[in-house]
């Protein structure tokens, strides 16, 4: 039916049955998030096998590296999860720190706490409206985009970019704060701890939307540890892993001091931890889980989510307090061409999307000899094969979507 | 971090297999021989205390000098470097491990330097070792399914390798 | 209508069934112009009514502050766009795939009474046909999906065949209580039966009824494709279902027929349950009663300024109620996520048709048991009201010369002629007969 040519060596990597379809969602579709390739055979509507394709975002930032010196390198890394740009950049400038050893005073840190908080919330705005978009749901994303708006503002009081902000860099951040930020952070704040309850009641608690992601895509942990998932999907199965308790020590002395939970299910009792509620007296309740949603479900990656953004809040109202009560420099940035040591440095951090790590191989100049940047959402994406064998054609995006990739990162 | 003890054990039990060992470096690392990398990431992954039980990344790193004033300055001969990084979810410890292969099987044939894939001990490694192998051209033996990852399918040449040059062109594009 | 162009145009002669064709055609122009234009105003009312949902403002620039003409704008641009058709489609399926969806979706509207006689074409079996027709529409669908030549619109065509034959089943069976409360297959009958207050409404009729309409009103969305049963055009699974490949104005004629029929089945519910063309207070019969003339027939040679009067309102009223059903719609998509194919069917087999059945046995039971109805509250009976429009009707009114005063009309009826109209058993009658 279709004209696709058979000897074309490019197309069709498997055979198929007669009664079988090959189709191709993307790489434009509206709901593969990014420029990705899924490559369904269906019979009928049931998916019996599925192959991504990646790399049409490939700029090869990894050969880029060697080129451009550390401080250089900043934006390129911005572009890779473009969605949690501060992230990228603290992963890089932690990786240069450590190669350094070097320290960033204690102002810089809040204030790196702070942003990258703050952009995690963007983050996962945006991973709920669009996952509420490939189900269906198109207020939601309306909703979720109207306060990354507010966020995105004042992130572009701080550096003057709304997506690639290479703020964060190597020694610190670029500039600090301008006056009154933390004032209008905080008001934005008091104000979006009202609008959470309205998300839940549009897609968390909708009987459709369980209906759609509740037992659908069940990731074991065990297959999630050995497909090396991380981030929300890692703790949407239970494994209780995050970085910022767990990881390397320049990574969690960032957060010391503060008080957050990691969000996953207990292993005994399935409840998720909610110690936030001794703070906040008023609110911000989570949600029940439903009866019908499995650990490791798309529903419970969601929910991860969900409740990290709570997390999230409550760091960032910390932060501002321990910002503000600071005094002294946010951490100048390192010279532009400043020598890295002979040596190697490997670092992951806790991006909203999972571990995503930075190694540099140094040879004494100022250009690295080698740059590789470990991308959370790839091997987070190869696990989509195992689970969407025999579920339904509209379960693929349902569970695309609740792993929440971003091409511009497994591409690089 | 109680790296003597596993590194006794890894000793121990495979010898001639553990080439060296850097504990001093800022990520601890231990060298191993392309033939025992197997047994070593499965006693790794599956030793009582340490349970390595993730593979966070899998790296290749081309030490080559193309400018030979520069290739005389340093003590390396050229070879590939392959870097592992694993990471235990029980124990929260991480290690590196680094396999050293020289960068073509025969350079006049232009075949590939071969490594044994640590595909069946981690399945993420599947995707990591495509991805080495379209960027910096090493040959995995035992990997179920060996293509390129990132760059299309009938690309030639290895783009992560300090000799490789852009193509002149690409199905009708300039390349330079 | 025809009559009228007879007597004053055209004569009895040879030249009668030119009448017939002229009214016939007004008739069609009036009802493409519902179509069209309703759906004009529909995508405007749908963009508008979205955006305030998401926190923003519709369209707000073309032809004013509120973007009145903006589907008008649209519009123009598709009829402009270029006119091609895919390498691989079926040509002639894939051109004509529209026009079965738009003309199953405008016919429908042939039975569809706006008003106590202001219908394309009087059919007595008005509930049947509509049913019947509207389930056509599926067929241009499948045409599209097939002849487009693509996997995805073949997908959408699947999905969409598939749900809106299943869901018949349901929507036939939560027709068929109105029409068993009324007696009667025919459109303004039931549509008459409601007047008076908003007692009379069939969906207060009894809890049964009231349930049946929202189970109605559920299958009503789902045969006509809207969110959350909108998987034939899943805008982010399969780019966009069976017309993926249509472009320019064959695709706003689909668009067209989608709007047409969801106010088709918005109307019928408005009909079957919602009073039809009767407002909550029998504002009409008041004003015809001022304006004399005989109570609200239009079908006579020369209608009065009562009946026109009532007239107008009956169709302003009728409008009002689809648009509001409309609306529900509209908000419904909005907010809701989708149901995924296996979804849509188990909801329907396991939760509509159960549902509906029970209570088709609940209402039928009411009926039977004749248990107490608003609709008795002011004493009369929904046999008493029936087609008005009818000569028939008229000429008994005639007969019994009613002029002024409307109470004796109704009391006036003679028993023989509830006979030949309602279709009730014996023993109805005989309670019915037993309370006056």
């Amino acid at each position: 039916m279709s004209a696709t040519n058979i000897d074309d060596p490019r197309v069709i990597e498997f055979d198929v049955r007669t009664d079988e379809m090959l189709i191709n969602m993307g790489p434009q579709h509206p709901s593969t998030h990014g420029v990705l390739r899924l490559a369904l055979r269906t019979d009928g509507e049931i998916v019996s096998d599925l192959e991504p394709h990646i790399g049409y975002l490939h700029r090869c930032a990894e050969k880029i590296g060697e080129n451009l010196t550390a401080r250089q390198f900043v934006p390129y890394t911005d572009r890779m999860d473009y969605l949690a740009a501060m992230n990228m950049n603290l992963g890089w400038a932690l990786t240069i720190e450590k190669l350094l050893d070097h320290d960033v005073p204690e102002k810089g840190r809040h204030l790196r706490v702070l942003i990258c908080e703050l952009n995690r919330v963007a983050s996962h705005l945006v991973a709920m409206g669009t996952y509420g978009l490939d189900l269906g749901a198109f207020s939601p994303f309306l909703y979720a985009f109207r306060e990354r708006e507010k966020i995105l503002d004042l992130f572009e009081k701080t550096c003057g970019a709304r997506l690639t902000y290479s703020y964060i860099a190597p020694g610190g951040a670029t500039a600090d704060l301008p006056s009154g930020w933390t004032a209008e952070c905080s008001e934005f704040i008091n104000q979006f701890k009202k609008v959470i309850p309205e998300f839940h009641t549009l897609l968390t608690t909708n009987a459709i939307f369980i209906a759609r992601t509740a037992g659908i895509g069940v990731l074991s942990p065990r297959m999630a540890i050995d497909y090396g998932c991380t981030g929300p999907v890692l703790r949407g199965s239970g494994v209780y892993h995050d970085l910022r308790f767990h990881g390397e020590e320049r990574y969690t002395e960032l957060y010391d001091g503060y008080e957050f939970d990691v969000i996953c299910a207990d292993s005994e009792t399935g409840k998720y931890p909610d110690s936030h509620q001794e703070v906040y007296q008023d609110g911000l309740e989570y949600p029940d889980v439903p009866a019908d949603a499995i650990l490791g479900d798309c529903w419970h990656r969601f929910y991860v989510r969900m409740l990290e953004v709570v997390q999230s809040v409550r760091l960032i109202e910390q932060s501002i307090a321990k910002y503000d009560a600071c005094s002294g420099s946010h951490g100048e940035p390192i010279k532009l061409t400043q020598k890295l040591p002979v040596g190697e440095a490997y670092l992951e951090t806790e991006a909203p999307r999972g571990q995503m790590g930075f190694y540099v191989v140094s040879d004494g100049q100022s250009k690295p000899w080698r740059v590789r940047a470990r991308s959370s959402c790839f091997s987070n994406l190869y696990v989509t094969a195992p689970l969407c064998r025999g579920v339904l054609l509209a379960d693929v995006p349902a569970v695309v979507g609740s792993l929440d990739v971003v091409m511009g990162e497994i591409d690089r | 971090m109680s790296e003597i003890a596993l590194l006794t054990q890894l000793k121990d039990k495979f010898g001639d297999g553990v080439v060296a060992v850097e504990l001093d470096a800022i990520d601890a690392w231990v060298e191993v021989t392309a033939s025992a990398l197997v047994g070593v990431c499965e006693f790794l992954r599956d030793v009582k205390d340490y349970h390595f039980d993730m593979c966070n990344c899998i790296t290749a790193i081309d030490y080559l000098h193309t400018d030979p004033k520069k290739a005389e300055k340093v003590d390396w001969a050229p070879h590939i470097e392959l870097v592992y990084h694993l990471s235990s979810i029980a124990t929260k410890l991480t290690l590196v491990i680094k396999v050293k292969i020289p960068r073509w099987k025969d350079e006049a044939a232009q075949q590939l330097p071969e490594i044994p894939s640590v595909a069946g001990v981690w399945t993420t490694a599947i995707w990591h070792e495509r991805e080495v192998y379209d960027l910096s051209g090493v040959n995995f033996i035992g990997h179920p399914e060996l293509k390129r990852i990132l760059c299309p399918d009938d690309w030639e040449g290895y783009p992560l390798r300090k000799d490789y040059e852009m193509p002149l062109g690409y199905h009708g594009m300039r390349g330079r | 209508m025809a009559e009228f162009f007879n007597e004053y145009i055209f004569g009895d002669g040879p030249w009668s069934w030119l009448g017939h064709v002229v009214a016939a055609l007004i008739a069609c122009i009036l009802v493409i112009h519902v179509v069209a234009v309703g759906a004009m105003g529909f995508i405007w009312l749908e963009r508008k009514v979205a955006g305030r949902i998401q926190d923003r403002l519709g369209p707000t620039r073309v032809g004013g502050k509120f973007g009145w003409l903006q589907t008008l704008a649209d519009g123009i641009k598709l009829i402009a766009k270029e006119d091609f058709t895919p390498d691989v489609a079926d040509r002639f399926l894939f051109k004509i795939a529209p026009y079965v969806a738009f003309a199953a979706s405008f016919s429908a509207f042939i039975a569809l009474p706006f008003a106590d006689g202001v219908v394309a074409n009087h059919v007595n079996t008005a509930v049947f046909f509509v049913l019947a027709v509207l389930g056509l529409e599926v067929f241009g669908v499948i045409l599209a999906g097939y002849g487009s030549g693509s996997k995805w619109s073949l997908f959408g065509a699947m999905r969409e065949a598939a749900q809106v034959v299943s869901y018949e089943v349901p929507l036939g069976m939560c027709v068929v209580v109105p029409v068993f409360l009324c007696g009667t297959m025919n459109l303004t009958t039931i549509g008459n039966m409601q007047e008076g207050f908003i007692t009379n409404w069939l969906v207060f009729n009894d809890p049964f009824t009231f349930v049946i309409a929202i189970v109605y009103f559920t299958c009503a969305t789902a045969s006509v494709n809207r969110a959350p049963f909108d998987l034939a055009e899943a805008e982010s699974e399969l780019v966009a279902g069976f017309h993926t490949e249509y472009s320019g104005l064959r695709w706003s004629l689909f668009f067209m027929a989608e709007y047409g029929s969801m106010f088709l089945v918005s109307g019928l519910a408005v009909i079957l349950f919602f009073g039809g063309s009767n407002g909550p207070i029998p504002v009409g019969d008041w004003m015809a009663k001022l304006l004399g003339g005989v109570d609200g027939s239009i079908g006579a040679n020369l209608p009065s300024l009562g009946a026109i009067t009532v007239g107008v309102i009956g169709v302003a009223n009728f409008i009002l109620k689809g648009v509001i059903g409309v609306v529900v719609m509209i908000w419904i998509r909005w907010t809701f996520p989708r149901l995924r194919i296996d979804q849509v069917m188990s909801m329907c087999l396991k939760y509509c048709v159960p549902i509906a059945a029970f209570c088709f046995i609940g209402a039928v039971g009411w009926e039977v048991l004749d248990l107490p109805t608003p609709s008795k509250l002011d004493g009369k009976s929904r046999y008493e009201y029936h087609e008005k429009w009818s000569q028939e009707y008229l000429e008994t009114q005639l007969q019994t010369k009613p002029a002024e005063n409307d109470t004796h009309a109704h009391q006036a009826i003679p028993a023989e002629a509830t006979v030949t109209t309602v279709a009730v058993s014996q023993s109805d009658l005989e309670v019915h007969g037993g309370e006056q």
